[in-house]
């Protein structure tokens, strides 16, 4: 059973040794490890690319009631070779007024910090890129580096659809920022550390052996990070910066061949990214029992994008006012009230002794800690959107009553002309 | 620790090679038969008119600021989050005081109405 639990730790170290065998201590050897490192961080990045995209047409397919690929291999399942070879040998046309730097370094850049995301994310125990100890920070700036790329594709393309999406992206991406960092904090909070592998010991050793993950205690922060982070990947029902049936493809509409190609996998790897991301920080990433962790991460992670194709096939997209007030006048504030709710809480409802008697408070046991937090943020969130419903009936009644009225003044028109 | 970055570098170095030589491998196999048709803005089959480069709504300025009032209001309280099991009530009330000021200014953005898109 060790064997297979530790199978890609053991592989890893075994490389290790060999390199070490053969160049000896020194700074070439470690090089040589971490390229390999980073090889095999970049073959998960791009081998779990080209499993969703046909994973998600298929699945998208049946929950629209088509049938989706099928022609490459057995169900379908060589398209994204077919889609790769495609993409190789088609014509890269460039647009003769684009800025040549900006246009053609924009889907590389999306590409390439897309990939950085995993480099802290841990695989299994002891199986991480690097152990970063601001690795939630790291995760949001890096993050926020796709969004100029995406303003570089729309502004060198030199194309006014391209141009409304590279806008529309300034207004959502950088607008849905602030609800995934503020969701973040509690997290860390309770853990104590920005490590990822912290926050997932965390979660594993909630209540001694009992592991609890972070959704339980926080359900509220948990839904927040999940939706902005679908709005901060731009995917549907978010995806306003492409929004094919409105603004052509938007930003991407003047790359072909494998510069569009190099933008889907960018644009993919950030959506597993967030996958990835929400399984660490809420659902507790490797951590589980029986299965292999690397399993359970693999299996938690698609869980989620599983959630994100099933929106996407069933969602229409919102209106950009929609998504704009949803931002700053719902996600906004909930999360700093969220926020301040926990801390609150978690200072006055104490589980560890050491604190209890450092800072004082109630000292309860760890469960009854995570039942009161995990209680109390449902129960701000379904006062939150009791509100929320409220006045948002009252709006569209407002303006249910303007269009009646001025339907009556038309019919009042057309009956006095005939 | 310093190691730690270092991987992050290397993983770049790596990434821009791997995805650099992917435009090119791409620029050498596809045919290049450019014409001035090809070349044009795609915008709808129709001839483009006026320069794409223009003056734009300020409304996106006023999100942009905002965001930059709360990115940086967000930045620091990471460091209180980690400190956060060292400090007792009364620094999580005075924290809280920092977080309801931005709270406050967010109320009078939208008061004012910098925030309802036209």
């Amino acid at each position: 059973m060790d064997i297979i639990n530790n199978l890609v730790k053991n592989l890893g170290d075994g490389i290790a040794a060999g390199i070490y065998g053969a160049l000896g201590q020194g700074i070439a050897a470690d090089i040589l490890i971490m390229v390999i490192a980073a090889i095999a961080v970049f073959a998960v990045a791009s081998g779990g690319f080209a499993g969703l995209t046909y994973a998600e047409r298929k699945i998208v397919a049946r929950i629209q009631d088509r049938v989706g690929p099928n022609q490459a291999g057995p169900y379908g399942i060589l398209q994204p070779i077919a889609d790769a070879v495609k993409l190789f040998t088609k014509e890269d046309t460039t647009p003769a007024e684009a800025d040549f730097w900006v246009y053609h370094l924009a889907p590389i850049i999306v590409a390439v910090f897309a990939t950085l995301t995993f480099t802290v994310v841990p695989f299994a125990p002891g199986v991480v890129g690097t152990n970063l100890n601001i690795g939630a920070f790291y995760i949001i700036a890096i993050g926020s580096a796709s969004t100029i790329a995406i303003l570089m594709a729309g502004w060198g393309s030199n194309n006014k659809y391209s141009l409304l999406g590279a806008f529309r992206t300034v207004a959502q991406l950088v607008g849905y920022e602030v609800p995934m960092l503020l969701n973040m904090l509690p997290v860390i909070m309770l853990t104590g550390s920005m490590s990822l592998v912290d926050i997932i010991e965390r979660q594993a050793g909630w209540n001694g052996s009992w592991g609890l993950p972070f959704i339980v205690i926080l359900p509220l922060s948990g839904l927040a990070f999940l939706i902005s982070g679908i709005a901060e990947t731009g995917r549907s029902p978010f995806d306003l910066l492409e929004a094919e049936s409105e603004i052509v493809a938007g930003f991407h509409v003047e790359y072909s061949g494998m510069k569009f190609g190099l933008i889907m996998m960018g644009e993919y790897m950030n959506a597993l990214g967030v996958a990835v991301m929400f399984s660490v920080l809420f659902l507790g990433g490797y951590a589980g029992p029986i299965l292999p962790p690397y399993l359970w991460l693999v299996l938690k992670a698609f869980g989620v994008f599983l959630v994100l194709m099933w929106l996407r096939g069933t969602l229409p997209r919102v209106r950009i006012d929609q998504l704009l007030n949803m931002n700053w006048k719902f996600f906004v504030p909930l999360s700093v009230v969220n926020l301040i709710l926990v801390m609150i809480l978690g200072k006055v409802f104490v589980s560890d002794p050491a604190l209890f008697k450092a800072n004082g408070g109630i000292l309860i046991q760890p469960l009854a800690q995570a039942l009161i937090m995990g209680a109390s943020s449902f129960a701000l969130l379904m006062i939150a959107l009791a509100i929320v419903t409220r006045r948002v009936r009252k709006d569209r009644m407002a303006e249910a009553a303007i269009l009646l009225q001025r339907r009556e003044t038309n019919q009042q028109i057309a009956a006095s002309v005939h | 620790m310093r190691t730690d970055y270092a991987f992050i570098g290397v993983t770049l170095v790596v990434a821009c090679a791997l995805i650099g030589v992917v435009p090119i491998l791409n620029y050498l196999i596809a045919p290049q038969t450019p014409n001035k048709s090809k070349r044009e803005t795609y915008e709808c089959g129709m001839e483009t008119v006026g320069d794409t480069w223009v003056q734009f709504r300020a409304q996106y300025y006023l999100f942009a600021l905002i965001f930059v009032l709360f990115d940086v209001g967000g930045v620091l309280l990471f460091p209180f989050a980690v400190a956060y099991n060292s400090v007792n009530l009364w620094g999580v009330i005075v924290v809280s005081l920092f977080v309801l000021t931005l709270l406050a200014s967010l109320g009078y953005a939208i008061k004012k109405g910098a925030l309802n898109w036209e």
